[in-house]
Formats: C-alpha cells, sequence, structure tokens
C-alpha cells in the first residue's frame, strides 16, 4: 500500500486516496472554441508514461482536496506531491 | 521419566517443572512448557507423525522452523475449531493441545493410501496430465471429483471458526525481521539513538539458530527490553513486503487460560527501513529413500537437543556435504546425543576436523557417500559405501541428521523488489544490491555461513530409475521426476516447477528450491544463474484468511446505515434492501400479503388518498457562497439566472463527456445558498466531483460544498391529500397561491425547524420534510400514526419505482448508464441555451452525440397487458431474423402498474422517438414478446396532478 503524503496532512496510507489519472490537463478555458480532435485529445488522450508520471489524487477520506503527485509507474516510487494550482516540479 | 523416552537426563531450555498434556492421534502424551508440538513428539519418540501428499509415504519431522514440509497436522479444539495443515515445529506446546495426522486413512501407521508409492512406477510426473484426458465428457464427471477427493492435505474447517483476530497497526523508524545474532545486533545499533524499533521473530525464543540462548542473547534481549523505543515481538513472522516499505507481520498468540485473547494478530508496519535478518534455511541431501521418519537437517538435531533436551535418536549419524556438520556433531555429543557416525560426501582433505571428531570417539567416513535407508516407520539402517565403490557398510541408527549446504532466506529481499546474485563460492543466490529503505544482513545476505560442497544428489551405483530421492518433500517430487521433466522439454524453471510441482504448497520449497534448481543446472550443463529462480512472492510463510479478516467479518463486514425510519419500518415487517450501504424499505406488506401485493396496495393508496415514504438517503449537498449560482450553473445543464430564492428546479448533471451522471432537485434558499439532492448512490461521488470543478478548475469562484446529507431526514408525504395530513403541524402556508409546486420555504414542523419542499416523484402533490436527522423518526413515526387514520400508507422504494415510472421519470443508474446524453432522454429542452459553458457542454456536440439513430428512452406496453417484461431484456424489430440479431435496445424498468391496470416498460430504442406506435420484440423466456412503442408516460399523461 502506498505512502503518500498529503500536502496539507501529511503522510497518510493509500486506503484514504482516490486516484484521479493524470495531471495538468487543463480544461480548455473556452470549450466551444475547440475543434472536435482538440476536444477528444482534452477527453479521452493521456501520456500512459514509463517513469515519472504527474497525477491527480484526492485526499477522500481526510481534508478532500484534490492535489498533485509525480508517482514513478515503474518503481511506484512517489518523489513528491505538491498542491494544485503549483507548476509540475522539473 | 519413561513417558518421555527421547527426553535427555538434562539440559535444553524447557520447564521441567511444568509438564504439559497433549495429545496425537487421541493417544495422551506429555511434554513441558517451552516445547513445541515437534520437540514434545520427539521426545515421545514419536518419529512417524505424516503421511505425504502424493505416495503416502511415511514421513517424520524434518525441520524445527517455518520450512517445515512434512510435519502438517490438524489441531482440533473446543467449539469446533479446526486447525488444518499446521506445521508442529511452529506450535508452541499447550496444556490440552489436541492434534492429529492428515492425509491418511485409516490410520498413520496403516494408510491404505500408500498403494500409491507402490503403484509410483506409473504414477510419474505429469501423470494427471497425461492420463485423464480421453473422454472429455469425463473430466467434470469423473476425473475432477476423483481427483479433488484425493488432493489436498488437511480438511476444511466446516464450522465457522468462533476465534478472534486482531489487526494493529505501527509505525517505526526501523523493522527488523529475525531476531537471531544478526537481527539483534541491528536492533542493538539502530535502537541506541533514540530511533523508534520493532523486532519480530517467528520462534518462541529469541536467538535465532544459537539455541544455547547464550548470554550474548540474554544480554542483548535484556538490553532491547529496557529500551522504550523499542518493541519486541515474538512468534511473530513478517510474511510480506509491500509498497513503501509497508509490512505485514502475522504475530501468533499464545493461549492464556481465563484470558480472551484473539487467536493472531496482524500488524501492519509502516518503516522507514525494513533489515531482513531472516538467516538462512539449511538443505537436505538427497539420496536413496532420504524421507523416512528419522531422517532430519542437522541444525534441527541440534537444535531439538540444546533448546528442547531432545535426543532425536538414539544412535544417530550425521551426512554431510559441509562445514557446519562438525560443530553438530560436537554439540550433539556435548548434550549427550549419541552420534555414532559422520559421513562426508567429501575427501578427507577437504574435512579439516575428521581426524578431532574420531578422537572423541565418532566413526568418520570421509569420500562416503549413503547409497540408501531401511526402516518402515523409522530409519533402522543406513547403507554407504566409498564413493564409485559397490561395497556398502550398513550402519544400524534410528536417527540421521543430514547437512547439504546454507541457502540464505532472500524471500524478504525479493519482495522488496531487490534483484538477486548467483554467489559461486554461496552455490546460492544473494542479494546483489539493497533496494531502497531496505537492507540484508547476517546470514540472510549470505555471511557467516559454513562452507560446503554442493552435491546435486549423492553418488550412487544404482540405476537412478529405480531411486526414490526426494528434492521437495512437500509435494513428493524426486530427483528422478525433474529428470523426465527436463527429457520433456520443460526447462525453464518457472515451467519445471508448475509441471512436477516443486517448490509449491505451504512451505514453497524453502527447503528444496535449491535442491531443484542445482539438479537443473547439471543436468542441462548450464551455470545456475542461467537457469534462473522462480519468483518469491509474499506471503512468506502461509497467513490464515481469519487474521486477514479480522474484526471485518458478520456484522462488521461493512457499514450499515439505517434511515430514520429503520426501526419503525423494522416494526412494520417492512422488507429491506441493501442501496449502497443503505438499508432501505422496499415495501410494508400486511400480515397476509407478498411484496407484489403489498406494493400494489401502497401504489394504489398514495394516488387515491396518499403515502409517506423515507427519503432521507438521498444526497445532499449546501452550496454557499458569493459564487454558488455561476458553479451551479457550470455544473448543471440547466439555467439558474431566472431560480429566485423560494424556488427549486429539477437539475440535471452531465459528465465532461457528455453523458448523464446525476440528477436531482436544486433549490435557492437565498441569493448565495443553495440545497441540492442527489441520487442516493451518486451523494459521495457527486460532492467529489464538485469539489474536483472548484478546487482544480474554478479556484477562483467563492463557494463552499458541505455534505448535509446526515444532517437532515427527509419524510416526502404525496397524494391528493398530501396537503391536508401535514398542514396541521406547519407555520408555513400550504395553499397553491403561497406555495405552488416546486416552492421551498423554511419553517417549523410540529416545532422542528424544517426545511419545507413541494416536490413530486409520483406525480401526484408532494411534500418533502426536511428535519435535522433525529427528528427524522419522530416525525415519520407522527405522521404514520395521524395518515392510517384518513387512509395513508407507509410506502417503500420499490411502490417509489412504480410511481415514477408510470410518469415516466427517470432513474440515474436505471435509464441511464453512462452512456445516454440529456437528448437521449428527451431532456434536451432542460438545457440552459443561454449558457456559454457548463460541464459536458461542448461533448453534447460530438458527432457521435448527435448522430441519429442513438437509443432513445421509449415507452413500451406489451401486447398481453399481464407480461412484465423482464428488465435488461434485449429488444429487436424482427423476432424471425437470422442470428445473430440485431439488438436494437434493452428495457430498463418494467412494473405491473396497479393504477394503469397492466404492466408498463420502459427502454432505451435505437431511433426510439421515431419508432412510436410499431412494434418491437423483446427477450422472454423461451421466445420473443411484442410490445408497442409509446410515449414513456402511462398515467396522467398531461402531468396535472401535481398541481393539485
Amino acid at each position: 500500500m502506498l505512502l503518500i503524503r498529503c500536502p496539507y496532512c501529511g503522510p497518510r496510507a493509500e486506503i484514504e486516496f482516490r486516484g484521479g489519472g493524470e495531471a495538468h490537463i487543463a480544461r480548455p478555458i473556452d470549450p466551444a472554441a475547440t475543434s472536435d480532435a482538440q476536444w477528444a485529445d482534452f477527453l479521452f488522450f493521456r501520456s500512459n508514461s514509463r517513469g515519472p508520471h504527474a497525477e491527480r489524487w484526492l485526499h477522500a477520506y481526510g481534508c478532500q482536496r484534490w492535489f498533485n503527485a509525480v508517482r514513478d509507474t515503474v518503481s511506484d516510487r512517489i518523489t513528491t506531491t505538491y498542491k494544485s494550482g503549483e507548476p509540475r516540479p522539473r | 521419566m519413561s513417558a518421555q523416552p527421547y527426553r535427555l537426563p538434562s539440559g535444553g531450555r524447557v520447564d521441567r517443572s511444568r509438564p504439559l498434556n497433549f495429545s496425537f492421534d487421541g493417544e495422551p502424551l506429555t511434554g513441558y512448557a517451552g516445547d513445541t508440538l515437534a520437540s514434545a513428539l520427539l521426545a515421545n519418540g514419536r518419529a512417524l507423525v505424516a503421511r505425504s501428499f502424493k505416495y503416502h509415504r511415511p514421513r517424520g519431522i524434518l525441520s524445527h522452523g517455518s520450512e517445515e514440509p512434512n510435519a502438517l497436522v490438524t489441531l482440533r479444539k473446543d467449539g469446533g475449531r479446526v486447525d488444518p495443515n499446521t506445521r508442529a515445529t511452529m506450535v508452541e506446546l499447550h496444556e490440552g493441545l489436541h492434534a492429529e495426522s492428515q492425509n491418511r486413512w485409516p490410520s498413520l501407521g496403516f494408510d491404505l493410501g500408500a498403494i500409491a508409492d507402490v503403484l509410483s512406477p506409473i504414477l510419474p510426473v505429469g501423470f494427471y496430465y497425461k492420463t485423464f484426458m480421453w473422454p472429455a465428457s469425463f473430466w467434470k464427471r469423473v476425473y475432477e471429483p476423483a481427483i479433488r477427493a484425493a488432493a489436498g492435505l488437511g480438511r476444511t474447517p466446516e464450522l465457522p471458526d468462533p476465534d478472534r483476530y486482531q489487526h494493529r497497526h505501527a509505525h517505526c523508524d526501523v523493522l527488523i525481521a529475525g531476531g537471531g545474532r544478526a537481527g539483534l545486533e541491528a536492533a542493538l545499533a539502530a535502537s541506541a539513538d533514540g530511533q523508534r524499533v520493532i523486532v519480530a521473530d517467528e520462534q518462541t525464543q529469541w536467538g535465532g539458530s544459537l539455541p544455547e540462548g547464550g548470554e550474548a542473547v540474554q544480554q542483548a534481549v535484556a538490553a532491547l527490553r529496557s529500551r522504550r523505543n523499542v518493541t519486541l515481538l515474538s512468534r511473530a513472522t513478517v510474511f510480506g513486503i509491500f509498497g513503501h516499505n509497508h509490512a505485514g507481520v502475522l504475530e501468533l498468540v499464545p493461549p492464556v487460560s481465563g484470558r480472551d485473547l484473539p487467536r493472531q494478530r496482524l500488524w501492519q508496519v509502516r518503516a522507514d527501513e525494513i533489515v531482513s535478518a531472516a538467516g538462512a534455511h539449511e538443505r537436505p541431501l538427497v539420496f536413496a529413500d532420504n524421507d523416512r521418519p528419522g531422517i532430519m537437517l542437522a541444525a534441527s538435531a541440534r537444535m531439538y537437543a540444546l533448546r528442547h533436551g531432545v535426543a532425536v535418536g538414539r544412535q544417530v549419524v550425521v551426512a554431510t556435504c559441509g562445514d557446519s556438520a562438525y560443530a553438530v556433531v560436537r554439540d550433539l555429543r556435548a548434550a549427550g546425543v549419541n552420534v555414532i557416525a559422520l559421513v562426508d560426501v567429501r575427501s578427507e582433505a577437504e574435512c579439516p576436523d575428521a581426524e578431532a571428531l574420531r578422537g572423541l570417539g565418532v566413526a568418520v567416513y570421509t569420500g562416503h557417500t549413503i547409497l540408501g535407508t531401511e526402516g518402515r516407520k523409522r530409519i533402522s539402517k543406513l547403507h554407504i559405501a566409498r564413493v564409485n565403490s559397490r561395497q556398502s557398510i550398513a550402519l544400524a541408527c534410528d536417527a540421521l541428521a543430514m547437512h547439504g549446504g546454507w541457502t540464505p532466506a532472500v524471500h524478504l529481499h525479493s519482495q522488496a523488489r531487490g534483484k538477486l546474485r548467483f554467489d559461486d563460492a554461496l552455490d546460492a543466490f544473494v542479494p546483489a544490491a539493497d533496494p531502497a529503505g531496505f537492507r540484508s544482513v547476517g546470514a540472510a545476505r549470505g555471511e557467516h555461513l559454513g562452507r560446503f560442497t554442493p552435491v546435486r544428489s549423492l553418488p550412487t551405483t544404482a540405476d537412478p530409475e529405480t531411486v526414490k530421492a526426494f528434492v521437495d518433500f512437500q509435494n513428493d517430487v524426486t530427483a528422478k521426476d525433474i529428470g523426465l521433466a527436463l527429457r520433456e522439454g520443460f526447462e525453464s524453471i518457472e515451467h519445471l516447477k508448475r509441471y512436477t510441482t516443486t517448490g509449491m504448497a505451504t512451505d514453497q520449497g524453502k527447503t528444496s528450491n535449491m535442491a531443484a534448481l542445482g539438479l537443473v543446472a547439471e543436468r542441462l550443463n548450464r551455470p545456475v544463474p542461467q537457469v534462473g529462480t522462480t519468483t518469491f512472492r509474499m506471503p512468506y510463510t502461509p497467513v490464515t484468511f481469519g487474521a486477514l479478516i479480522g474484526a471485518h467479518r458478520g456484522a462488521l463486514f461493512d457499514p450499515v446505515r439505517e434511515a430514520p425510519s429503520h426501526a419503525s419500518a423494522v416494526a412494520r415487517a417492512a422488507i429491506f434492501e441493501d442501496v449502497g450501504q443503505w438499508k432501505r424499505a422496499l415495501a410494508f406488506p400486511q400480515p397476509d400479503e407478498d411484496l407484489h401485493a403489498a406494493v400494489r396496495r401502497e401504489c394504489r393508496a398514495v394516488r387515491e388518498t396518499g403515502g409517506i415514504f423515507d427519503a432521507s438517503t438521498l444526497g445532499k449537498i449546501e452550496v454557499v457562497g458569493r459564487d454558488a449560482l455561476e458553479f451551479l450553473n457550470r455544473m448543471y445543464v440547466n439555467g439558474f439566472d431566472k431560480l429566485p430564492p423560494g424556488r427549486s428546479r429539477y437539475g440535471l448533471m452531465l459528465r465532461e463527456d457528455g453523458y448523464v451522471y446525476d440528477d436531482g432537485i436544486v433549490a435557492r434558499l437565498a441569493n448565495d445558498r443553495f440545497h441540492v439532492t442527489t441520487t442516493t448512490g451518486g451523494a459521495a461521488r457527486v460532492l467529489a466531483y464538485m469539489e474536483d470543478y472548484l478546487q482544480t478548475e474554478w479556484s477562483d469562484l467563492q463557494v463552499y460544498l458541505t455534505s448535509i446529507t446526515e444532517q437532515y431526514a427527509v419524510i416526502a408525504v404525496q397524494g391528493p391529500k398530501a396537503r391536508s395530513l401535514i398542514q396541521p403541524w406547519l407555520d408555513i402556508d400550504l395553499s397553491d397561491q403561497a406555495m405552488p409546486h416546486m416552492a421551498v420555504r423554511a419553517g417549523r414542523f410540529d416545532g422542528i425547524p424544517c426545511r419545507l419542499f413541494r416536490a413530486s416523484f409520483t406525480g401526484e402533490i408532494g411534500y418533502e420534510i426536511n428535519v435535522p436527522w433525529g427528528h427524522g423518526a419522530h416525525v415519520w413515526e407522527m405522521l404514520c400514526e395521524r395518515g392510517a387514520q384518513v387512509g395513508f400508507v407507509p410506502y417503500g422504494t420499490e411502490t417509489m419505482h412504480v410511481l415514477r415510472a408510470e410518469r415516466g421519470y427517470i432513474i440515474v443508474g436505471q435509464e441511464t448508464d453512462g452512456t445516454v446524453t440529456p437528448d437521449d432522454l428527451a431532456m434536451a429542452g432542460m438545457i440552459g441555451t443561454a449558457k456559454r459553458d457548463f460541464v459536458g457542454k461542448r461533448s453534447l456536440a460530438r458527432p457521435d452525440l448527435i448522430a441519429q439513430g442513438r437509443k432513445q428512452l421509449v415507452g413500451l406496453l406489451s401486447a398481453d397487458p399481464d407480461l412484465v417484461i423482464e428488465e435488461g431484456a434485449q429488444l429487436v424489430a424482427d423476432p424471425n431474423q437470422s442470428v445473430p440479431m440485431k439488438m436494437l435496445g434493452h428495457v430498463t424498468s418494467s412494473y405491473y402498474s396497479v393504477n394503469c391496470g397492466r404492466s408498463i416498460t420502459m427502454a432505451l430504442l435505437a431511433g426510439g422517438r421515431e419508432r412510436l406506435g410499431q412494434t418491437v420484440h423483446a427477450t422472454v423466456p423461451g421466445g420473443f414478446a411484442a410490445a408497442r412503442v409509446v410515449t414513456p408516460v402511462f398515467f396522467d399523461p398531461q402531468g396535472k396532478r401535481v398541481h393539485g
């Protein structure tokens, strides 16, 4: 079971959280202005990367806040977590 | 004490002042406090304790630890407690313990199953796969039952487990697996500067392979005990390493009479660092008939003598290919065990201590091999010969202690995703590099192990095809079987494992894996690392389901949520259904009614007079803040700009992909305050969904969301006489002018503060009385009592479903399945067209969502008005077309409606609104039933009744 550091509450067990998929996929400001292809890209396409992966987590059974984590999809290690809205760490 | 003929006159760390009575296969025996079941059986001279898995060969105790492959017993206790496949070596002896042998009939001494051993030439490896093939019709009815009956060792208990299991969670800086020398040293070092340390050891006594419990061990344990930052867990096995240094530890709790202790504890430990000090496993030697009772591992023979004061035999021979056996001989003799001979397959020059042992009076045979053994229920004779010589020497003996080298226990290292490296000098896999947060110490790392010359099978002059030299004792796999599997092409070690079953079952090949691997390497003439090793998976040793489940069974399996009316509904003999964790009343049958009769009566009563319904399980969210209106405009398809305070509207919520996600009522209490409801099942996820948008997409909006699901009980009163029933208790004017349909008011109900919604999910005049949860039962009961006098009935969810279907109201999750758009439901009209954006809006213009021929919600009227087509039934245009038929859709809701006098059906049908008036055919048991496509409103088509 992963140990996830909620940026608001500190390290907690994975069962308190819910995953939310890839992070930093902003909803288009004006969806009406997007083409079908752009909108489909936003809705359905994800990087499915091998290695470091920025992803969303919800501390569902805690503070109920969404935040982001960088998790290595090979080793399952979480290198960092940060508040949503903050830039992806380099 | 003659009762324990193999107990040494002195020595050992058992308490001879505390004899314990126990029984084995019904025979009363005694042992001492400090014994294991295995040591007590040995003290009583019990060499034969089990029958083997396949051939039913007599078997004894091989080891003294958790690697034991042979000595599996069933423990039988009072109250139906049965514990099969328990390793006798890991059972702490206690007063009144009853153990039984397994896999034998009629008795351990005379087992008819042993015929398999005689028939073994026709039961080779892969026998099942090769034999039980034809005819195919025999697979299920003949072969499988027969194989199942013969398979397995112990029998599964038939009664529920009456024992209690506990879960503990712990956090520490360092978790140490193993309390031998290396583990204790690591614990002393780690705890010296205040780090929180947990040490777990599977044995009852500390010291690992140091059975004498020497002073160093005692001092170390005492020092650790004195440190408050150290937790010592004995009888506790670290069985699994999971992600992020999360470890599973199974602790056996010894029974203490008069105390209600759990039987086992499952510890979940989160450690910054995990140290494996798991030691090493001794390898058996592979030679003809190496499995007779009385043949055991050398270190175990030493352990029984030094820790338990038990001689494993009266004439003991030790056989070896390594140095460690020499110390065993010395220790056994010092303890008073009569070791008569040592057989070492290595040459005299490789055995530096041979001459010294001869000086002690031990016959040392260097350069000798074992040709075979004799003895039925216990070894009686050993045949040895100089390597490559046919001239054999017979040694009379009643025990043989063997040493085939060491295998470091790298299981936990592998579970922690550590890579392995083959060490030629050790002839074993050792940790290549420590994974992050994990390290191995001592023997588990390959350190401090005695030197040995690996011998895959002892040399023999006999025809290998006639020899039963066991590699895997638990699965009855011989060296011959491995040879056969290789000849048949199973060269991959993973294939070979599954074909021969070597390394499987409860011991997971702790004593046999390296022997099998070595044999394969030797036969294929490849280096061992090229053969590879099988994967080490958790659990390291067997874990009972009881321990994993812990307290989470019966009433504690899952939380139960009860509506405010629950006790009253129980008293009224309601039938309940589970809706998520909620218990909801399905209907309230009278004594002479079944469910159907009750639903018909309730449906009729609601439309004639009125009914009372507990809707408290609905999700409720309070949306507050400066931008609450803007937020709801973005979350729902509807436009709420023109919704004044005191009014509510049915709201539809989509996912971003354009499909219906949830529905409910959005009520405006004040300019910046809304009370919205969700479906019962959607309560938690809709709140999380709203929070997601609020926190991550529109964090500039000033809105606060609060779940009030369990703050407000909701008692719905529905029916033409609803107003007159509730008006006397309310300080709110209920007249149509003052409170029209969809109005919302705050006031008091019988003095209780309430939010009153005029809302209807039945098509009748309806009110939903929201009161603080704790008052819900009171309001419910009051309404039911007064209502009963004027013809009102309490009704349940099944009646609610029928009534809403009569009016064609959808249920999200029943009429929708995640692929249904508002237009599919003919609800496109409620979309706020003036809105620039809302969740899902852009997707509603996706080509597939505006395509012709989408499935649309329709009503169906079956040709036979009494036929209720099943929900889920498929729809086709022509039942006579060839298969596979073209499916046009499916039935989503279907009931018998007493108010319509016939069955009513809702369905999703391709191009449904264009098929109005046409006939479609629905699958029914045995064929098809014709039904006419209609608009999905079956009662009060003008919708006048809600307005009174």
